[in-house]
C-alpha cells in the first residue's frame, strides 16, 4: 500500500496546466517541421512557419501556446494500491486546477451553465476528470487542456454494422474537411470506434493523447488509419483551411467491442497546438 | 516572413478595395478586440438605437479574448477565435457601424461577405493558434468597455506589423481552398 498527499497532488495538477500551456510537446513540433518540407504553397508555409516560432517562443517566454487554454481535462490512472491522504482525489484535482490557471495566467474560459447564465467560473473548474482504476502502486494523470475551436468541430454517428469501413472512413473525411480552418489545422484526428455512445466519444478523445507516430495495434486498423490521414491531406484544406498538402498530422483510431447490432463511431479533433502532459505519482 | 504590404487602420473605403484576397500584409495601428458577448451587445444597443461604446468608423476588429497578462506584459497569448461565431452580428456592425475590417480565423458565411462587399469591409485571418507570437505584436493594452465580460471585454490594442492574410476581400475574392469552400 502506497500514501499519497492530497497536497501533493494539488501542486502535481498545478505544475501541469502550466507545462501543457506553455511547452507543445517535441514530437508535435517535429511534426509541424516535416509538414514544412512537404509543403509548395507560401501561405501554407508561412502558417507553419508562425506554428513552431510561436512554440518556440511560448516555451521561451511562459507564454500560453494559445491563449485559448481550454477545459482542462484529465486522464487519471489509479492504482488500486494508492490510498490518498488528506482528501478527495476530485477536490484535488479541481483545486490544482484553480490554482494552475491562476498562477501560470492561464485563460478562464469556463462558464457555469450552458444555456443561460453562462457566468464564468472564474478559475476556469470544473476539470473534466475520466477515472480508472488500474493495479498498482501508481497515481498517473494526463491533462490534455481543449480549446474549443476544435472541440466544436467534433462529430458521432452511430452506423449500420453492414456499412464498414467505407463509410466509417468518408465519416470521417467528411468531418474533417467540412471543419475548414475553424479547428486550427494541421490537427491530429481522434478516433473512437466501438462501444457504446459515451466509449466511443471517449475512445475518440484517448485517442489524441496518444503518441504522434504509433499506430493502432491491429494492422487492419493501423492501414486505416493510413488511409483515413492520405485522404485528408490530398483534400487541399491545408494549414488554417488556406490551401497545402497538411491538413492532419495524424490520424489515431482507439477501438472497444461493440454490441451486435451496433457500430458507433466518434470523432475529435485536436488543434496543431495539441498539448497534454502527464504525472506519475 | 514575406509580406506583400504594409497597411495601418483606419480605412477609408478606397484602401479597402485594394486589399486582394491572399495578400500577406503586416499591420500596425489600433485594433479592437471583440468576441461573441461584445457582439452581442454592439447589436442589442443598435437594435435600440443607441450609439455603440466606441466609434467604430474606418476601424478594425480582431475576434480574441486574449489570456491574462503576467505582471510586468502588455497582454498574454492572443490569437484569433474562430470568426463563424461572429456571423450572426458582423453584418449588423458592419451596416450601422462602418467597420472596415475584421481579423479572424476560419472562412465566414455569405451574408457576412455580402455586406462586407456592399459596404466595403474586408476580412484577414490571423494564425489560430499562434497567440505567442501575435503578442509579441501588441505593443499596448487597454479596457474600452465591457470589463464585466473578462476576455471577451473590448480592448484598443496598438499592434506592431501584426502578420495577417487577406482571406476574403470586398470583392468577393476568398483565400479559404476550395474543399473548405465547397467547391
Amino acid at each position: 500500500m502506497k500514501t499519497i498527499a492530497y497536497e501533493n497532488i494539488v501542486t502535481a495538477v498545478e505544475g501541469l496546466c502550466l507545462t501543457a500551456a506553455y511547452d507543445l510537446p517535441g514530437e508535435v513540433g517535429t511534426a509541424l517541421a516535416q509538414a514544412l518540407g512537404n509543403e509548395d504553397s507560401s501561405l501554407a508555409r508561412a502558417v507553419l512557419k508562425q506554428c513552431m516560432e510561436n512554440a518556440r517562443l511560448a516555451a521561451e517566454e511562459r507564454t500560453p501556446i494559445c491563449q485559448d487554454t481550454g477545459f482542462a481535462v484529465y486522464f487519471v490512472e489509479l492504482g488500486q494500491e494508492v490510498r490518498i491522504e488528506g482528501g478527495l482525489l476530485a477536490d484535488a484535482v479541481r483545486e490544482g486546477t484553480a490554482r494552475g490557471y491562476q498562477t501560470g495566467y492561464l485563460r478562464a474560459s469556463i462558464v457555469e451553465e450552458p444555456l443561460y447564465g453562462r457566468k464564468n467560473t472564474g478559475d476556469n473548474t470544473p476539470p473534466v476528470v475520466h477515472l480508472s482504476l488500474v493495479g498498482g502502486e501508481a497515481l498517473r494523470i494526463t491533462l490534455a487542456p481543449k480549446g474549443a475551436g476544435s472541440e466544436n468541430a467534433s462529430a458521432f454517428r452511430i452506423f449500420k454494422p453492414s456499412d464498414g469501413e467505407d463509410a466509417v472512413a468518408d465519416f470521417v473525411v467528411e468531418t474533417v474537411v467540412g471543419a475548414g480552418g475553424n479547428p486550427c489545422p494541421p490537427t491530429i484526428i481522434g478516433i473512437g470506434i466501438g462501444g457504446t455512445f459515451e466509449t466511443a466519444a471517449l475512445l475518440s478523445k484517448k485517442a489524441l493523447v496518444r503518441p504522434l507516430n504509433t499506430s493502432h495495434h491491429n494492422p487492419r486498423y493501423a492501414a486505416l488509419e493510413r488511409a483515413i490521414l492520405e485522404r485528408i491531406n490530398a483534400s487541399g484544406v491545408g494549414p488554417q483551411g488556406l490551401g497545402g498538402s497538411t491538413t492532419a498530422l495524424a490520424v489515431h483510431i482507439e477501438t472497444f467491442p461493440c454490441h451486435m447490432a451496433s457500430l458507433p463511431v466518434a470523432v475529435n479533433i485536436n488543434c496543431h497546438a495539441a498539448r497534454h502532459a502527464t504525472v506519475v505519482l | 516572413m514575406h509580406i506583400d504590404r504594409e497597411i495601418s487602420p483606419p480605412f477609408d473605403a478606397s484602401t479597402v478595395r485594394t486589399l486582394r484576397a491572399g495578400d500577406l500584409v503586416a499591420l500596425s495601428g489600433v485594433v479592437y478586440t471583440a468576441r461573441d458577448a461584445a457582439h452581442k451587445r454592439l447589436c442589442e444597443l443598435i437594435e435600440r438605437r443607441e450609439p455603440p461604446p466606441i466609434d467604430l468608423r474606418g476601424q478594425v476588429i480582431y475576434f480574441t479574448g486574449p489570456s491574462p497578462a503576467k505582471p510586468g506584459r502588455v497582454i498574454g497569448s492572443a490569437g484569433p477565435t474562430t470568426s463563424s461565431r461572429m456571423d450572426a452580428y458582423s453584418p449588423t456592425v458592419i451596416r450601422e457601424t462602418g467597420l472596415r475590417g475584421m481579423i479572424g480565423k476560419g472562412n465566414r458565411g455569405k451574408p457576412v461577405i455580402e455586406a462586407m462587399r456592399r459596404y466595403g469591409c474586408v476580412y484577414f485571418a490571423a494564425t489560430g493558434g499562434a497567440g505567442a507570437l501575435i503578442a509579441k505584436t501588441i505593443l499596448k493594452a487597454d479596457i474600452m468597455c465591457y470589463e464585466d465580460l473578462g476576455p471577451e471585454a473590448i480592448y484598443r490594442l496598438e499592434v506592431k506589423e501584426l502578420p495577417l492574410v487577406v482571406a476574403i476581400d470586398c470583392h468577393g475574392n476568398n483565400v479559404y481552398s476550395p474543399a473548405v469552400l465547397g467547391l
